[in-house]
């Protein structure tokens, strides 16, 4: 028999009744993945994508209106007990108490999972440990900083040692020193005991470092799977930035560019221009050619390899910052 | 690896923590960061000072007006503010689970193995633990404002567990209406807007006698004067031990009532995460 799936999500659809002044949201739309065990998947996506919503379904927090998910083997809703015994979860918001000590939020994690006094106290003091914590363990949480909470956070979803961890925005906030250091912590939690990591991210850099496979999150329903690089590698040809000194408002260098052989799709934003080229060799001298004969002041022009943006901007038609703009508007 | 892996699982059965130790590890929690911050149980014995002095003070001389029944307004009053304290107090009990909520906590706690019970009943034994200390306090004032009483000590036992149970029914409503609501102003514009009729309606302040008729058909539900009822009958040279069970019945089973139906509030709290 193989071995189950770490996690299995089918046919997820969660609808949020409507609030006031607030139409109802469909935050899942038929979600499905599956991922094996060991490997740390990365769902991106903008928020209000249906990251959060897909990690609540699948901790047993929350409850999918209809479709099926499994953790380990275990059906979410039917063993909820068991499920719970097999996840460490990490929420968006920092989830220890304030008002207790490193050692104590640790403790009674443990002792909530079975484990005796004794054995709590040791975990505690190994993941202070592991976290570089040692020394603020006997402090109350309060006057830790982001970073150190955040770490906290990470080590009481690992308290009773589980099989699979949900990391949701882990790094949402911090400064980007914290968000280094966790960065490493993450990746050497991958490397051990077989651990299932599932993490959610809008930032395309942390999903394309810690990700050992990628999920884009669009609307509720995952549109491209797979590792970053393989993702990246679909993309034929390469994509050109063009830098302009005034915003192309009436459109000109967007038509001008369209107009141009082996030019792709074009995605406008502020004074930016992308495009997907076939070659950046040849595009790039036919480019600044085009715009030189109209009397266009160019700032730059950049070839670059596909990178996630241009992923995410081939799977949803849009890119990944003008979609978190539209997001932030509606929520 | 994966072989690996099901025998550490194996190895490691499931243990389902019990009711009662998940209970004991939630109120460790809270009393743990109660007492750590005492300064807040005295800010809330304010209130209940200034009512016992000044009001003590100012209607000293209702005590005179035919159909009153005690002779001293001052021991009439304690209890009465003995329940009024430990009803206002509790209904600030669900700004813990609003922090809780405010912050990842109460996602992680629902996450985990802990029973939705043992979350409720732990925060309240905590609140219940204040109360304790409130009503030995006001006694303390209302003693040193001239209260005395014929009750003994059994009188002094039935009145702290009467405000217990005010305090965890009214504790568990708060938390059940912070679950509800998730919102700070919200609960705590209900819970004024609760508990000052549940004051009033009530023999806390005057003896119903006094008081319009329909002041005391009301009275006869709410729960506030069931627990005055039964601490001021614990309390006297005669008590009338019929009415203070009675009262003290109805109390216990509206308690026991409330605290189902509050811990019920998760699942709401969860489906509209």
């Amino acid at each position: 028999m193989a071995p189950s799936p770490a996690l299995e999500a089918a046919e997820l659809v969660k609808t949020y009744p409507a609030g006031r002044k607030k139409p109802p949201l469909r935050a899942l739309d038929g979600l499905t993945f599956t991922v094996p065990e060991g490997v740390v998947l990365g769902l991106l996506g903008p928020n209000g994508a249906g990251k959060s919503t897909t990690v609540k379904i699948l901790t047993t927090l929350s409850r999918a209106d209809s479709g099926t998910a499994r953790v380990v083997g275990l059906d979410v809703v039917k063993q909820q007990e068991e499920v719970r015994h097999a996840i460490g979860y990490v929420p968006q918001k920092s989830s220890c108490d304030p008002m207790a000590t490193g050692v104590e939020n640790l403790v009674l994690s443990g002792r909530i999972y079975g484990l005796s006094r004794q054995e709590s106290v040791r975990r505690a003091a190994e993941l202070l440990e592991r976290f570089d914590l040692t020394e603020a363990g006997g402090r109350q949480v309060r006057t830790y900083s982001g970073g150190m909470q955040r770490k906290l956070d990470v080590a009481l979803g690992l308290v009773h040692r589980p099989r699979v961890l949900f990391l949701d925005e882990p790094t949402t906030g911090l400064d980007p020193e914290a968000r280094a250091d966790l960065w490493t912590e993450v990746e050497r939690l991958s490397g051990t005991e077989g651990l299932t990591v599932l993490l959610t991210t809008h930032y395309l850099e942390e999903a394309d470092r810690l990700a050992g496979q990628l999920a884009i999150v669009d609307h509720g329903k995952i549109v491209a799977e797979g590792t970053p690089e393989a993702l990246k590698a679909e993309l034929r040809g390469d994509s050109v930035h063009v830098e302009l000194v005034e915003p192309d408002t009436e459109g000109i260098v967007r038509r001008l560019l369209a107009a141009l052989p082996g030019i792709g799709e074009i995605v406008v934003e502020g004074n930016t221009l992308r495009a997907r080229v076939d070659r950046g060799a040849t595009a790039v001298p036919a480019v600044l050619g085009a715009l030189e004969e109209k009397a266009i002041p160019v700032l730059a022009v950049t070839v670059s390899r596909p990178s996630l943006d241009d992923v995410y901007l081939q799977y949803t038609g849009r890119s990944f910052k003008s979609a978190e703009k539209n997001e932030e508007r509606a929520a | 690896m994966s072989t690996l892996t099901a025998t550490r699982i194996a190895q490691r059965p499931l243990r389902r923590g019990g009711f009662l130790s998940h209970t004991g590890f939630i109120t460790g929690r809270w009393l743990r960061a109660q007492y750590r911050s005492p300064a807040l149980i005295a800010f809330t014995l304010v209130q209940p000072a200034i009512w016992l002095l000044l009001f003590g003070q100012l209607f000293k001389g209702v005590v005179a007006l035919p159909g009153f029944s005690d002779s001293s307004y001052i021991a009439f009053l304690t209890p009465g503010i003995v329940m009024m304290t430990a009803l206002m107090t509790s209904g600030w009990s669900g700004t813990t689970f609003i922090d809780d909520m405010d912050r990842g906590v109460m996602d992680r706690m629902l996450t985990s193995p802990v029973r939705r019970g043992a979350l409720m009943a732990g925060q309240l034994i905590s609140n219940g633990t204040t109360t304790v200390i409130q009503t030995v306090l006001v006694f303390a004032i209302g003693f040193a404002a001239g209260a005395r009483y014929d009750g003994g000590v059994l009188g002094y036992v039935v009145t702290i567990v009467a405000s217990m149970l005010v305090g965890t029914a009214f504790g568990s409503l708060s938390n059940a209406v912070a679950l509800l609501t998730r919102r700070q102003d919200a609960l705590i514009g209900i819970s004024q807007f609760v508990s000052l009729p549940l004051t009033f309606l009530s023999s806390i302040m005057l003896d119903l006698k006094l008081a319009p008729d329909w002041v005391g058909v009301a009275a006869r539900f709410n729960p506030v004067d069931w627990a005055a009822i039964t601490a001021r009958q614990a309390l006297s040279a005669t008590p009338d031990w019929n009415s203070a069970a009675r009262h003290g019945a109805y109390l216990l089973a509206f308690t026991l009532l409330v605290g189902y139906l509050s811990t019920r509030a998760f699942r709401t709290y969860q489906r509209s995460v």
